[in-house]
């Protein structure tokens, strides 16, 4: 049994309420037996210094990735992780993290790929807690026994490879990068190490959006209306839209798919993981520099 | 002691550890990060950013005497960054700059933190080490 979403006022107008918790809320059900709270975030060391108490730790890079190939962990891997995790398949699992979430929904897109059901965000993200007056702790949360099922990942719904990009073209394409990025200005947002391709820019006809603008300053998401507004008015994408989103390595993108699935109710939105990092190093994909979009080569 | 001799005990002490353990040697380190000085955290803009981290670091680096003082500044919510700062300034403080210069370039990759962090991450604390003998080079030419 899955534990009860938050009834929060402001999460019910999204699409699917169901995906977000408040500091608050998630206070008052850490002691809930079927319910699991993970910290993903982009320093490897922030969970060490101070989880919220109870929260085990996820890492994207040493955790999620296979250390081999570029890839996710295989059912093998996953149902391992969980195991160490104390989650199970019908486990509530909450997930929060540093930097507005970024890692927190890239883990959130990773358990997706395995179908796991019940995943949601801490809204406001690991700053949501302390701002709530909350305490974190250094106690080693004791692991908790569970049994998790091999599940095979499924590749096709949620994540893009190279050559769907090169298929989708003619349907909405997001570039949630900063302006520097996609104008080919910068291969990594300002103040990162430059890195990882060889040619910088946009993949053609894909619009600029950057991850940011869906957030509030306090890391919140922003209302329903706010996110409409930004998307769907000004940038013109539909909900019954194919979307492909992408970014540098896929964790922005990530946030970005999380707003446009669930709190939009897009029904068919896409994360390219290999984003940047691939999309500029692969030979003979075609590219645009500079502040417009460009036009859509024909698909192959 | 000798910064050959401090590098490998810092291998050693890093290597011997578990994956789980060398986590938690990085994070005593990152909080014995000493803090900047009055001269430099009134003076932002006399340090340099290390631009190939996750996390902003600033640094910067003295020579007196043919002796090299670094000075670091970076966040509490950055304790990786800090961890691999103050391990270099465990290594390089107050040490000839001529043994400085002479320091692996791969000294990140000898810790055996690849594992526990990541290379990506790595990344960082390579960047820090070529800045570093950067100023020391421009610093004892000076």
């Amino acid at each position: 049994m899955t534990v009860a979403p938050d009834p929060s006022t402001k999460f019910q107008s999204y699409a699917h309420p169901e995906v977000l918790v408040t500091a608050e809320w998630l206070s008052s059900h850490l002691a809930d037996s079927n319910l699991v709270v993970v910290e993903s975030d982009e320093d490897v060391l922030l969970y060490e210094v101070g989880h919220i108490p109870g929260a085990v730790k996820i890492d994207w890079h040493t955790d999620l990735n296979d250390p081999i190939t570029r890839d996710y962990v295989g059912a093998e891997g996953f149902k391992a992780l969980m195991e160490r995790s104390g989650i199970s398949r019908d486990t509530t699992v909450v997930i929060y993290g540093d930097k507005s979430n970024w890692w927190a929904a890239y883990a959130l897109w990773v358990f997706k790929l395995f179908g796991h059901e019940d995943v949601r965000l801490l809204d406001g993200a690991r700053e949501a807690w302390t701002r709530a007056g909350f305490s974190l702790t250094r106690d080693e949360t004791p692991t908790k026994a569970s049994e998790y099922p091999l599940v095979q990942r499924d590749d096709r719904t949620i994540r893009a490879y190279r050559d769907d990009v090169l298929a989708h073209f003619g349907n909405p394409i997001l570039d949630i990068r900063s302006p520097q990025e996609y104008s080919g200005e910068r291969t990594h947002m300002p103040d990162y190490p430059q890195e990882g391709a060889l040619r910088s820019g946009h993949i053609p006809s894909a619009v600029s959006v950057p991850w940011a603008r869906a957030v509030n300053p306090d890391q919140t998401f922003k209302t329903r209306q706010e996110l409409t507004e930004i998307y769907e008015v000004e940038k013109g994408f539909k909900p019954t839209d194919s979307v492909i989103a992408y970014c540098r390595i896929g964790e922005r993108s990530s946030h970005s798919w999380f707003v446009l699935k669930y709190l939009l109710g897009f029904e068919n939105v896409r994360n390219y993981d290999g984003s940047w990092t691939e999309w500029g190093s692969l030979v003979g994909v075609p590219i645009v520099k500079g502040e417009e979009p460009g036009l859509a080569p024909v698909a192959r | 002691m000798s910064v050959t001799s401090t590098a490998r005990e810092l291998q050693d002490d890093f290597k011997e550890a578990s994956v789980k353990d060398r986590l938690n040697l990085l994070l005593d380190f990152s909080e014995n990060l000493p803090s900047l000085p009055a001269k430099y955290s009134d003076h932002p803009d006399l340090l340099e950013r290390v631009e190939e981290c996750q996390s902003p670091i600033y640094l910067f680096v003295e020579v007196e005497d043919s002796r090299v003082k670094l000075f670091f500044s970076a966040p509490p919510e950055a304790p990786t960054t800090r961890g691999f700062a103050s391990i270099l300034h465990e290594l390089l403080n107050d040490e000839p700059a001529d043994e400085v210069l002479a320091v692996d370039d791969d000294f990140a990759d000898t810790l055996g933190l690849a594992e526990a962090v990541s290379p990506l991450r790595l990344r960082g604390m390579r960047a820090m080490l070529f800045r570093i003998k950067r100023q020391v080079r421009e610093k004892a030419s000076a």
